[in-house]
């Protein structure tokens, strides 16, 4: 017990010596923990809260809309095997007019029962109470909406539904399970001021919608082990003379799907970013510890003279290994914690949960701890063996000295070229290939976590450019409330303010191509349009061919056609009539799924005269406040997208978050560079005191002899660089992958100046590091290096 | 061979020389009070058991070590007044070392361990010429790992001598060596204090070795406690092991 407990303090002391570089492998180890517990606790947390909150509001799992169908339905949709409850709503866009903003939001109505709780998608009420159904101007409205207008219950403000404007009173605050996350028309992120979702009883939502006895969406619930997809085509057939539009699952629902690329990004995150960390770990155990047990070579023989038994000896050792790894556990657990809140917090704001549940799950902390514990070993086990393998009396000897041998290409001695003191650093490298190479291979992780970091502010500004200037150039995008004849494009040209006008018309299908099958909306373009532009895969703008149908890469992909080939179109809304149409280009679009076709080859494919659904137009800005005041008062506009203030929002969210993340990647970039190069200059420096005390002894200056230190920090942080610029492109790439849904998807672009700055930050982070190292090497004690035996 | 060195002109004029570590309250007197004149040309041998003050007063006299008081003149410079710079620089040009372990960079070849000093030297011998000195021109591109001890002790001399000091400082240089290696190493150490007149201080145990030199300095407990004259002095292939 005594003597084991003397190795302990023995195992203590050395520990206090090497503190600075125990602290650097806790920290790097620490990263690692940190962000598998914030990453997995925010998920699992946001995951539990949406379980809870759509197991609690009854959150429908099959959804579907119809242009009219009759109330009469539903005792035949109830009678769908495995179905559970059914909800059948009214939902209508709306223009919100609201005192004080100067441009028209928009919004949605949603019809909820008259009597009683809602069968699906309960609402959860926040403040104040739901309308009453004998009351024609009540509305509840979702909470997030209210906060941005500072709303209360007994507030009001004006609306126009279905053409009819009217003034509404809030009577409460809610939220709901189908608007976590709630996002406008023409907007690539929520905007709480700009869109709102409006709860009003049905009876009062029917008829100002001219929806007597009828519902135009429902949503309903199923049990356990109901066949979704059986659901799905028993609610199709149903709907179908009413103008049914394909059913989806929780899946495609919009806030869910958004919630759920969500959620995939942070496991990812939770997957990726950790082996990396822990992989630089191991590497740094197994660095420092070969270095420890080189030094003490001559105790452990002597340990072992004493009697002590390997197991001994290798424990000695393993237990400075568990200390320093549960000091990074610790530290990587309690910031993840802290940081996992504040995350789920974020997220929490972001989407509009009730209430938000923490999943604690002690699992996480034991896989957590015990992969880092397992890395640390890993990393320690070679060093540990190559000690314990020795017999006491080889150990006790000195280590043979290194051997190096000349390179000779061809006759020729590269080293030649070279200084003395440069051919010293050059061959200490090449005689260590495999750490060289592990070294290098661990600085380049912090250049691609930089990359990976900053390369989203190139692909968001390309997109942005993309979408807002060259493709999409309107100022504004209205929607009609139904389709509507030519002769409304006069009216809109006359709006005030309005300096061009292009009308086009949307109309929701179904494409297939041998067993796949892909839901959008067809839209029908101007030939000679010069706001909504079409862009081809260069980027080029092209008109819509005449014949034919113009798909973005990934339905094109999704549905595994290529030019030329034949895609069958369902028309949802003419009784889901087929056509079959040539695909005759390919083009871009990153929001949603695109299919564009000429205006007029889709009106001839609809059969039914000339029509449109909306207009996008340019605005002359000094009449901006003219052109608000009549939308606001025009009946027939249903909705109207602000390109600017989408613009400007998407750009203030992103570069939130971008700017958040850049922050965090520093940190981390900046703990793995100085973990790494401040430990190996350490390693370099112990390992060859004695020669840089020589060089002293023989006239050379500090500066000069911190050089050779120096030269082997800078080559391997330069060659870190090309390789991390590499892995970066993988990194980014994998992410612009990973991100990419139906919903959106992120161009792929990394400008020059974002390898630059990830450069930058490693190698100044190096230079900090190996600054601090060349401080010892000015205080080394010559006398006694040159004295003493290696 | 005899005292002709008294008359020639002092390379190290050192007074009063003085070295005390401070290790908690004790105080140890590694020099106390030294004062001695070594000569140009000369060869010294330093003599005394461990701890006497001996490899002080080599380190103090080569550079390596700052004096607690006193003072030590290398010719017109006092080295007890340089600051680190200044001692740096009266190494590069003035000393060469020869230490008990070697101290050659082992991933230079014996070549470049000496080159390592030309480079930077003003007035040096080319690398080969400095390595022949000590019968090492066959050997010139092995590396240290590939040399015996005494043929990697012959390539620090060759290393300390090739940029041609005034003052060849050797702490222990034979310790680590067997007799008949060590002879060899004298040998060389003897030539190069002939051929080029390079003042020599050799630090030995080795009471046989002593006779090899023009004077013996003994130390006992931090002070010098005799300096003798060697009437007859012995090549190294005479000495007693």
């Amino acid at each position: 017990m005594v003597m084991i407990a003397a190795l302990d303090r023995k195992m203590l002391r050395d520990l206090a010596r090497i503190w600075a570089q125990a602290l650097a492998i806790a920290l790097v180890m620490a990263c690692g923990v940190m962000t598998a517990v914030l990453a997995l606790g925010a998920s699992r947390s946001l995951e539990l809260t949406r379980a809870t909150f759509y197991e609690r509001s009854h959150f429908g799992t099959v959804f579907a809309s119809a242009t009219r169908a009759p109330l009469g339905l539903e005792s035949r949709l109830s009678a769908i095997p495995g179905v559970s409850a059914v909800a059948l709503r009214v939902v209508q866009p709306v223009v919100l007019d609201i005192e004080g903003m100067r441009e028209p939001a928009s919004g949605l109505a949603v019809s909820i029962p008259a009597i009683g709780e809602a069968p699906v998608n309960r609402l959860y009420i926040r403040s104040g109470r739901l309308p009453q159904a004998n009351r024609s101007n009540e509305v509840a409205v979702a909470e997030p909406f209210a906060e941005a207008h500072g709303f209360k219950p007994g507030d009001s403000f004006r609306v126009i539904i279905s053409g009819q404007v009217m003034t509404l009173k809030i009577t409460g605050t809610v939220l709901s399970p189908e608007h976590i996350y709630s996002i406008g028309p023409g907007d690539m992120v929520p905007d709480r001021r700009r869109y709102g979702v409006l709860f009003m009883p049905e009876n009062v939502l029917r008829s100002l919608a001219g929806l007597e006895a009828s519902f135009n969406d429902l949503s309903l619930t199923t049990t356990r082990n109901a066949d979704l997809r059986v659901v799905r085509d028993a609610v199709d057939r149903l709907l179908e003379p009413y103008g049914g539009r394909k059913a989806y699952e929780r899946e495609d629902q919009t806030s869910n799907a958004f919630l759920d690329a969500e959620l995939t990004q942070l496991r990812s995150m939770a997957v990726v970013i950790p082996p990396i960390f822990l992989f630089v770990s191991a590497f740094l155990v197994n660095m420092i510890l070969s270095r420890l047990v080189a030094l003490e070579r001559e105790q452990v023989g002597l340990l072992k003279a004493l009697g002590y038994s390997n197991w001994a000896i290798a424990a000695h050792y393993a237990k400075m290994v568990l200390i320093i790894s549960l000091v990074g556990i610790a530290i990587g657990s309690v910031a993840g914690l802290w940081l996992g809140r504040g995350l789920t917090r974020l997220y929490a704001n972001f989407f509009s949960f009730p209430f938000l549940l923490f999943e604690q799950s002690l699992d996480l902390y034991a896989i957590g701890a015990s992969t880092a514990v397992l890395a640390a070993l890993l990393g320690a086990v070679k060093a540990i063996a190559s000690i314990v393998r020795l017999p006491p009396a080889v150990a006790m000897h000195p280590p043979a000295p290194p051997t190096y041998g000349s390179y000779s290409l061809g006759g020729f001695d590269p080293f030649s070229l070279f200084s003395q003191l440069t051919t010293m650093a050059l061959r200490n490298m090449l005689r260590r290939p495999l750490r060289l190479f592990l070294t290098v291979l661990g600085t380049s992780f912090s250049v691609a976590l930089l990359v990976t970091a900053l390369f989203s502010y190139d692909s968001i500004d390309y997109m942005i450019d993309v979408v807002f200037f060259q493709s999409e150039r309107q100022d504004a995008t209205l929607t009609f409330s139904s389709d509507l004849g030519p002769d409304v494009m006069p009216a809109i040209r006359a709006l005030p303010g309005v300096l061009r006008a292009e009308p086009f018309r949307v109309t929701p299908v179904v494409l297939r191509k041998n067993n796949r099958e892909v839901k959008l909306a067809i839209t029908g373009m101007e030939e000679d349009a010069v706001l909504g532009r079409i862009l081809d895969e260069s980027e080029t703008p092209v008109p819509p061919v005449a014949r034919g149908l113009m798909l973005s890469e990934r339905v094109a992909r999704k549905l595994g056609v290529v030019n030329g080939e034949q895609v069958d179109v369902e028309l949802s809304e003419h009784n889901d009539r087929v056509v079959s149409v040539p695909v005759t280009g390919t083009v871009i679009g990153y929001v949603g799924l695109a299919a564009y076709m000429a205006r007029p080859e889709l009106n001839r494919l609809l059969r039914d005269g000339e029509k449109i659904s909306g207009a996008r137009i340019d605005i002359d800005p000094g009449r901006l406040d003219a052109l608000y005041a009549v939308i606001k008062e025009t009946p027939a506009i249903a909705t109207v997208a602000l390109q600017n203030i989408s613009r400007d929002k998407f750009r203030e969210t992103i570069g939130e978050n971008i700017i958040t993340m850049t922050t965090v990647y520093v940190g981390l970039a900046i703990i793995i560079t100085f973990g790494i190069v401040y430990n190996s200059a350490r390693i370099q420096l112990s390992e060859r005191a004695r020669e840089l005390a020589s060089l002293r002894v023989l006239g050379f200056t500090r500066a000069e002899v911190s050089k050779v230190l120096l030269i082997e920090i800078a080559i391997v942080v330069l060659l870190a660089q090309p390789l991390g610029w590499l892995l970066g492109y993988l990194f980014s790439l994998a992410v612009v992958k990973g991100f990419e849904s139906d919903l959106f998807q992120i161009p792929f672009v990394i400008n020059p100046p974002t390898f630059a700055w990830s450069s930058i930050v490693v190698v100044v982070a190096g230079l900090a590091s190996a600054m601090i190292v060349r401080r010892r090497v000015d205080h080394l004690d010559l006398i006694r290096v040159l004295k003493t035996r290696e | 061979m005899s005292g002709a060195a008294t008359i020639e002109k002092t390379v190290f004029r050192i007074r009063d020389l003085s070295k005390h570590y401070e290790t908690g309250d004790v105080v140890v007197r590694a020099l106390d009070k030294v004062t001695l004149d070594l000569f140009e040309g000369e060869m010294v041998v330093l003599l005394g058991p461990s701890g006497s003050g001996k490899s002080t007063f080599l380190n103090i006299v080569g550079g390596l070590d700052q004096a607690t008081s006193g003072t030590v003149h290398f010719r017109d410079l006092e080295l007890t007044a340089c600051n680190e710079r200044q001692l740096t620089r009266y190494r590069r040009q003035h000393a060469g070392f020869v230490f008990q372990f070697y101290n050659l960079i082992p991933s230079l070849s014996a070549r470049e361990n000496v080159a390592l000093v030309t480079e930077v030297a003003k007035n040096p011998m080319p690398p080969a010429e400095a390595l022949a000195m000590v019968d090492l021109e066959d050997r010139m591109d092995h590396f240290p790992s590939q040399l015996s001890g005494g043929e990697q002790q012959r390539v620090a001399i060759a290393r300390a001598i090739a940029k041609r000091p005034e003052v060849l400082l050797c702490d222990e240089p034979t310790g680590a060596l067997d007799s008949k290696t060590g002879i060899v190493v004298l040998e060389a150490l003897t030539r190069i204090n002939r051929e080029f007149g390079t003042t020599t201080a050799i630090i030995t145990h080795n009471a046989g070795i002593r006779k090899i030199a023009h004077r013996v300095v003994s130390f006992l407990d931090g002070h010098i406690a005799s300096v003798e004259q060697n009437e007859k002095r012995i090549a190294p292939s005479e000495v007693e092991w």
